[in-house]
C-alpha cells in the first residue's frame, strides 16, 4: 500500500534556523522532516511519511499573509498530500497566525484536510477556531509529548475520511460548529432535570451557551457643533515612524495616543501605518486617508467646529479579540470624558 | 383537576365496511370518513389512504396530524370550542384515545411550509409520525379558494375525522390508563410544601398570517396571558392552525402528547411540584410581545413558581419572545430552563438563535434544523412531490429524476420540536 503523504509547516524557530533574527525568513520548502516533524512522523506510524517541510518566518508571514499563503499554496501543489500539519504553535502567537492562516487556506484553495495545535489562550484560536481543526496544547514547547499523539490520531482520521467526532472526544478545541446527535433522553426531559439542578444550586450544563451581544447606546447628538471639541481614534494602525509603543500589526494589545499640535496635516515622513490587514501603500504615502488631519484642519479654521483635540488614538484593528477591543474603548472613552470631549471621529479601515 | 387517559393500542388500520376496533386493528369505513370531510362544499375532493412504519412511503405536503380521541366520561367533547361543545370540565373524566395511529391531512400547498414524512428510510429517524400507522385524509380545495379558507378547511376536516375515528374507542376497555391529576392552586402548593415548585410557560405559534393556533377556538393572537390545568390540553382545548416550518410545527398531535406536561407530571410529587401551565402567545407587535412578557413574569410571582420551563413554536421572530419571558421571569424571581431548536447555517457556524439575553443560562437544543439530509425515492408518495423544492427546507434544484431529493432537516415535520418531543439535539463541536 502507498503511504499516506502528509506536508508539515513549522516556523524559522522549530526549525532550528534561529529566533526572533531569522523570523523575517521567507517561505522555504525541504523534502525532509524537521524539528517536530520526526515525532509526528514516528507517532503516525508507517504507513505515513512526510514528504515535505515548509518553513516560513512568522515576522515574513505576519507581514506578508498574502504573499506567503500564495507562495507557500503553490509550493504545496505538486506534493498533493492528504493532510496539512502546522506547528503546533502552541501559546507563540505570531506562529499561531501563520499555522491558522495557512491551514485554512489549503483547506480552502486545495481542498485537503489540515490540522494544527494551539494553545487555547493563542490570538490563533479565536482567529480560526471556526474554520479549522486546532489541537487544543499546552502553553510551551515543553508539552510537544501531549500533542503530537492527538495531533497524529487527528491526521490519521482524516486520511482515512473517517468521521471527526467532537471536542471531547478528539482533543481539539470547540469550533462552534453546531452538530446534532441522538441524545439519550428527550429535551422536555433533560430540560427538567436541568430545570431541578438549577433549583437546588447544582451545577448544570446548558446545551447552548448564550453569546454576550454588547450593544452600545448612540451617544445623544452634540447639542452645539460650533463649539464642540473633537478628537480622532482609528484602528486603521496610523503610528509615528518606528512604532514607538510596538503596537503589534494584527491582534492588538495595546493603543498609543499621538501629538498632533502645530501640524496641518500628518506627514509621511513622521508617521506611518502598522495595521496587517490591509493594502498599506496608500496610508503610507499619505497617513490623512485614515487620520483626516487635514481636513480637520481646514474645517477648524472655518469655524465648522469648536477644536480638534490635539492628539489622536490609534490601534490595529485587525484580529483583534473583542475582550481587548472593549478595554479599549472603555479605557480611551474615560479619557475624553474626563477632558470633556464632546465628540469622537471613529476611523475604521 | 382529574384526567383519566385510556389508551388502547393499535397497531394497524385497515379499510372495511363500519368503523370499529378489534384486536389492535382500526377499521375504517372510508366512505363515511370522505362523505363526512366533503360536507365541506370548499373541499372537492378527498380519499384515504393507510401509511405504515417501514414502508416505502412519502407522505407530503402534510398539514397537520391528530391522535383519535374521545370523552368517555365527566361530560363536554372533544376538541372544545372548535368542533366540540366547551364545558368547565374540560380536562377531568375519562379521555380514551387510539395510541399509535394518527390522521393526517394532506394536499396541495397552502403556504410552502408543509412538511414530508417518511415512512422508512433515513429521514424516518427523525419524525415521530414515522413510527404511527397513518390514516392519510389527501383533500383537493374546491376551486382557487384563499389560501386561509383552504387551511380552515384542512384543519377542520382532519379535526373531524380525528373525533370520528375517537368515536370508535368510546366503548372500550382501555390497555392502559394513566391518572394525570392537578389541584387548585392553594391545595397544589400545600401538597408538596418541600419541594420546589415548578410551572410550564406555553408560548403558542400566534404570528398571523397562517401562523395561528386556536385556544377553546379562540385566535391566540387574541389571548392575553392566562393559567390552564395542564389536563384540558389532553382534551384539545388548543389545536394547531400553523403552517410555520415543518421541523418546528407542533402539531394538535403534540398539543395532546406535550412533552413538557407529561414529563412534568413524571417528576411530579418526586422532585418538583408540577402547579400548571401558563399560556401565552407569539405575537409580532413589540406592544404585545412587551405586555406579554410583563404579565407571564407577574404570574410566576403571583403563583410563587421557584421554577419554570419555556417553549416556543417557531424561530427567528418568536426568539425575541423566548428571551424576553426568560428575562423578565429570572428578574422576578423565578429560575427558567428554555427549550428550542436551533438555525445555525448549513455549516453550523452562524448564531443559533436571533435572540438572547444573559439570563439564558439553561437550554435544552432539541436539534439543529439546518442539517441536510439525503432523502432517498419512495415506492409510493401519498399526496405529491411537486412542491419539494418551494417546501421549507428545500430548494431550487434539490429534487433528483428519480424523485429523490437532498433537503435540510427543517422539511421533515417535527424533526426538531422545540419543545422536546423527540431526543435529536445540538452540541458544539
Amino acid at each position: 500500500m502507498a503511504k499516506f503523504k502528509v506536508v508539515h509547516y513549522i516556523n524559522q524557530f522549530f526549525a532550528g534556523l534561529g529566533g526572533e533574527d531569522k523570523a523575517d525568513l521567507c517561505p522555504e520548502i525541504h523534502e525532509s522532516v524537521l524539528g517536530p516533524g520526526a515525532a509526528l512522523e514516528k507517532a503516525l506510524g508507517e504507513d505515513y511519511q512526510i514528504v515535505a517541510t515548509v518553513v516560513c518566518g512568522d515576522n515574513y508571514f505576519g507581514e506578508n499573509l498574502e504573499k506567503a499563503t500564495d507562495t507557500i499554496i503553490k509550493m504545496l501543489e505538486q506534493y498533493k498530500p492528504d493532510v496539512f500539519v502546522a506547528g503546533p504553535a502552541f501559546n507563540a502567537g505570531r506562529y499561531g497566525v501563520a499555522c491558522g492562516t495557512i491551514c485554512k487556506a489549503v483547506e480552502d484553495r486545495l481542498g485537503i484536510p489540515a490540522v494544527t495545535g494551539m494553545y487555547v489562550e493563542n490570538p490563533g484560536v479565536d482567529m480560526f477556531r471556526k474554520d479549522i481543526v486546532i489541537v487544543e496544547t499546552g502553553n510551551s514547547a515543553a508539552k510537544m509529548g501531549n500533542a503530537i499523539p492527538v495531533i497524529a490520531s487527528l491526521v490519521k482520521k482524516m486520511a482515512n475520511k473517517e468521521e471527526i467526532l467532537g471536542p471531547k472526544e478528539e482533543g481539539y478545541i470547540e469550533r462552534g460548529i453546531r452538530v446534532n446527535y441522538f441524545a439519550d433522553k428527550r429535551g422536555s426531559e433533560r430540560a427538567i432535570e436541568m430545570l431541578v439542578k438549577k433549583l437546588s444550586g447544582e451545577k448544570f450544563d446548558t446545551d447552548l451557551p448564550m453569546p454576550v451581544f454588547d450593544r452600545v447606546e448612540p451617544a445623544a447628538p452634540i447639542k452645539d457643533i460650533k463649539k464642540a471639541k473633537i478628537a480622532v481614534v482609528t484602528s486603521g494602525g496610523i503610528v509615528p515612524q518606528g512604532n514607538p509603543d510596538h503596537i503589534e500589526s494584527s491582534n492588538a494589545t495595546k493603543w498609543g495616543k499621538y501629538d498632533i499640535s502645530g501640524m496641518d496635516r500628518l506627514s509621511p515622513d513622521e508617521f506611518t501605518t502598522i495595521h496587517g490587514g490591509y493594502d498599506r501603500q496608500f496610508a503610507m504615502q499619505n497617513p490623512n486617508v485614515v487620520v483626516p488631519l487635514d481636513a480637520l484642519r481646514q474645517l477648524e479654521k472655518e469655524g465648522e467646529f469648536g477644536e480638534l483635540v490635539n492628539y489622536f488614538c490609534a490601534t490595529t484593528g485587525t484580529g483583534t479579540a473583542t475582550a481587548s477591543a472593549a478595554k479599549f474603548g472603555s479605557e480611551i472613552g474615560k479619557m475624553f470624558i474626563d477632558e470633556h470631549v464632546d465628540g469622537v471621529i471613529l476611523v475604521s479601515t | 383537576m382529574k384526567l383519566e387517559l385510556g389508551k388502547i393500542f393499535i397497531k394497524d388500520i385497515k379499510f372495511s365496511d363500519r368503523t370499529y376496533v378489534e384486536n389492535g386493528i382500526l377499521y375504517v369505513n372510508k366512505s363515511e370518513v370522505e362523505a363526512l370531510v366533503l360536507e365541506d362544499d370548499k373541499l372537492a375532493s378527498c380519499h384515504l389512504e393507510i401509511a405504515r412504519p417501514g414502508e416505502s412511503v412519502r407522505i407530503t405536503p402534510v398539514k397537520d396530524v391528530i391522535e383519535p380521541r374521545v370523552k368517555v366520561s365527566g361530560g363536554g367533547e372533544i376538541f372544545p370550542g372548535v368542533i366540540g361543545k366547551v364545558s368547565p370540565t374540560v380536562g377531568s373524566g375519562r379521555t380514551n384515545a387510539l395510541d399509535g395511529c394518527c390522521v393526517v391531512t394532506v394536499g396541495k400547498i397552502v403556504g410552502f411550509q408543509e412538511g414530508v414524512i417518511d415512512m422508512s428510510g433515513p429521514a424516518a429517524d427523525y419524525c415521530p409520525f414515522s413510527k404511527t400507522c397513518n390514516l392519510c385524509v389527501v383533500m383537493e380545495p374546491n376551486g382557487e379558494l384563499e389560501t386561509h379558507v383552504y387551511e380552515k378547511s384542512a384543519r377542520l376536516a382532519g379535526l373531524k375525522v380525528a373525533a370520528y375515528l375517537g368515536q370508535a374507542a368510546k366503548q372500550l376497555e382501555p390497555d392502559e390508563i394513566e391518572t394525570f391529576e392537578t389541584k387548585p392552586i392553594f391545595e397544589q402548593a400545600a401538597m408538596y410544601p418541600n419541594l420546589p415548585k415548578v410551572g410550564y410557560i406555553h408560548m403558542l405559534q400566534s404570528q398571523g398570517l397562517l401562523h395561528d393556533t386556536y385556544y377553546y377556538g379562540v385566535d391566540a393572537k387574541q389571548i392575553v396571558p392566562t393559567i390552564m390545568y395542564p389536563t384540558e390540553i389532553m382534551d384539545g382545548a388548543i389545536v394547531s392552525g400553523n403552517c410555520v416550518a415543518p421541523c418546528d410545527k407542533v402539531t394538535t398531535f403534540h398539543h395532546f402528547h406535550n412533552p413538557v406536561i407529561e414529563d412534568c407530571y413524571k417528576h411530579h410529587g418526586k422532585d418538583i411540584n408540577f402547579m400548571g401551565v401558563i399560556l401565552t402567545n407569539e405575537n409580532v407587535f413589540l406592544a404585545d410581545k412587551e405586555r406579554h412578557s410583563d404579565m407571564v413574569a407577574k404570574l410566576c410571582q403571583w403563583m410563587q413558581l421557584d421554577g419554570v420551563l419555556i417553549t416556543e413554536e417557531g424561530y427567528g421572530n418568536p426568539d425575541t419572545d423566548l428571551m424576553m419571558n426568560c428575562h423578565k421571569v429570572e428578574l422576578a424571581g423565578t429560575k427558567v430552563v428554555l427549550i428550542t431548536d436551533e438555525f445555525p447555517g448549513k455549516d453550523g457556524k452562524s448564531q443559533s438563535l436571533a435572540d438572547t439575553c444573559k439570563e439564558a443560562d439553561a437550554l435544552a437544543s432539541c436539534g439543529q434544523g439546518n442539517a441536510t439530509l439525503q432523502f432517498p425515492a419512495m415506492e409510493h408518495v401519498i399526496g405529491t412531490q411537486d412542491y419539494i423544492e418551494m417546501q421549507i427546507g428545500g430548494w431550487a434544484g434539490c429534487v433528483n429524476p428519480d424523485g429523490s431529493f437532498e433537503a435540510e432537516l427543517q422539511i421533515i415535520i417535527a424533526s426538531t420540536i422545540a419543545n422536546g418531543y423527540n431526543r435529536l439535539a445540538a452540541r458544539g463541536y
